[in-house]
């Protein structure tokens, strides 16, 4: 079963969510947990393990040869993000612009493009427990194709009988990247007017992609009417409401879990898993 | 001596583009013949890339100097690497007109 966690709007509570549902799930069952905001990753935070093992992402680049090439500029007027440019006595190279799509080697006539590796992060895995996996997929500063770390890190689970994927905020192209292929999405939202209006935003990609979804309001102030209305009238199950407690904000700020310090929460966040479960069952 | 300026329209009365690389035109001026060539930036409304692929635009069209407010990190060494010089010329609202006799008069600093 394959869960991702996804929100909007940051903030509201995705990794919280994910790394207490994962906790309490890996008490009795398998469970691989993938950080996916490979921006900020901050899972690992909550589960320290001092031998993660690291491993790099690349992707491939263009490497011209400047025997063979003869400026002709063909490799640039191909390329749509100006990774290459053609000048008078060589051909410049952007890394940074590249999305590594091979199209310059295939449009240079003098065959003189072969591609080479590029490290653009690093996929980190913790053994936190004989039953809990954590994936973290970490996109190096200024780098821009996270997409391509995702999927790597993403590829890293799947033995596991729960698989939890935690996105970024937004819902741009690394959310769509991580919803790729999930039985269920959990939305996550705050009683906010942005939490809303960013929930409703990540709810039309659940739709889109044809992923059955349920929401978690956390933070609740008890004024949830609006959150409450628009999952009643889009026929969203609300899975659960974490209040607005001085007591669970101590224990996130502290860097542990309160399914971890409290019971009572996890069985709560355990019945959240069987309940993405039986929705799934329902919807397939 | 071919002087490219980026501006907001085809035509030498035009309005001076602040932008190098998105800007919507780009009007080359030849200080031999005294013509003026104007082209539409095809990357004017790239995604991303845009400085390299306008320093590529002006490098096929044998541009030797660029007339413009600023440049950003990359076009600026594409164009460095394909020989073409800056000169700065920062007068908001002036026409490419005034850029071009501004070449002319001499004194613009490059960058």
């Amino acid at each position: 079963m394959n869960i991702a966690v996804a929100s909007g709007k940051g903030g509201t509570g995705k990794s919280m969510v994910a790394a207490n549902l994962a906790f309490s799930l890996s008490v009795a069952e398998s469970v691989a947990l993938v950080d996916c905001d490979v921006e900020e990753p901050n899972l690992h935070l909550f589960f320290p393990e001092d031998q993660p093992e690291v491993s790099p992402v690349s992707i491939l680049v263009p490497d011209v040869d400047p025997d063979r090439c003869t400026l002709c500029g063909e490799c640039a007027r191909f390329c749509a993000f100006g990774a290459l440019v053609a000048a008078r006595d060589r051909v410049l190279f952007f890394p940074l612009h590249c999305h590594s799509c091979g199209g310059c080697m295939v449009a240079c006539p003098a065959g003189a493009i072969r591609e080479t590796l590029r490290q653009i992060g690093t996929v980190t895995e913790r053994s936190i427990s004989p039953n809990l996996l954590l994936v973290t997929g970490t996109l190096n500063e200024g780098e821009v194709l996270g997409v391509k770390v995702i999927r790597e890190a993403k590829g890293r689970a799947g033995a596991e009988r729960w698989v939890i994927f935690d996105a970024s905020p937004g819902t741009s192209c690394p959310v769509v990247e991580t919803l790729e292929g999930v039985d269920f999405c959990i939305l996550v939202t705050e009683s906010t007017p942005f939490g809303l209006h960013d929930l409703a935003l990540a709810y039309d990609v659940t739709l889109q992609k044809g992923i059955p979804s349920g929401v978690v309001v956390n933070r609740s102030d008890g004024k949830d009417e609006v959150v409450h209305r628009f999952c009643n009238e889009n026929n969203i199950p609300v899975l659960a409401v974490i209040p607005f407690e001085r007591k669970i904000a101590e224990i996130q700020g502290s860097g542990d879990l309160i399914a971890r310090r409290d019971p009572a929460w996890k069985d709560r966040f355990c019945a959240i898993g069987r309940a993405c479960r039986s929705l799934m069952e329902e919807g397939a | 001596m071919r002087i490219c300026i980026p501006s907001k329209g085809p035509e030498p009365g035009d309005i001076v583009d602040e932008r190098f690389g998105r800007a919507p035109y780009y009007l080359i001026h030849d200080t031999e013949t005294g013509k003026n060539e104007s082209y539409k930036n095809p990357a004017a409304e790239g995604m991303g890339g845009v400085g390299p692929r306008a320093a590529q635009f002006l490098l096929d069209h044998d541009v030797n100097v660029l007339v413009t407010a600023r440049v950003g990190g990359n076009a600026l060494g594409a164009l460095k690497a394909g020989g073409i010089t800056i000169l700065l010329y920062d007068a908001a609202g002036s026409t490419v007109m005034d850029a071009i006799n501004a070449y002319t008069t001499g004194g613009l600093r490059e960058q």
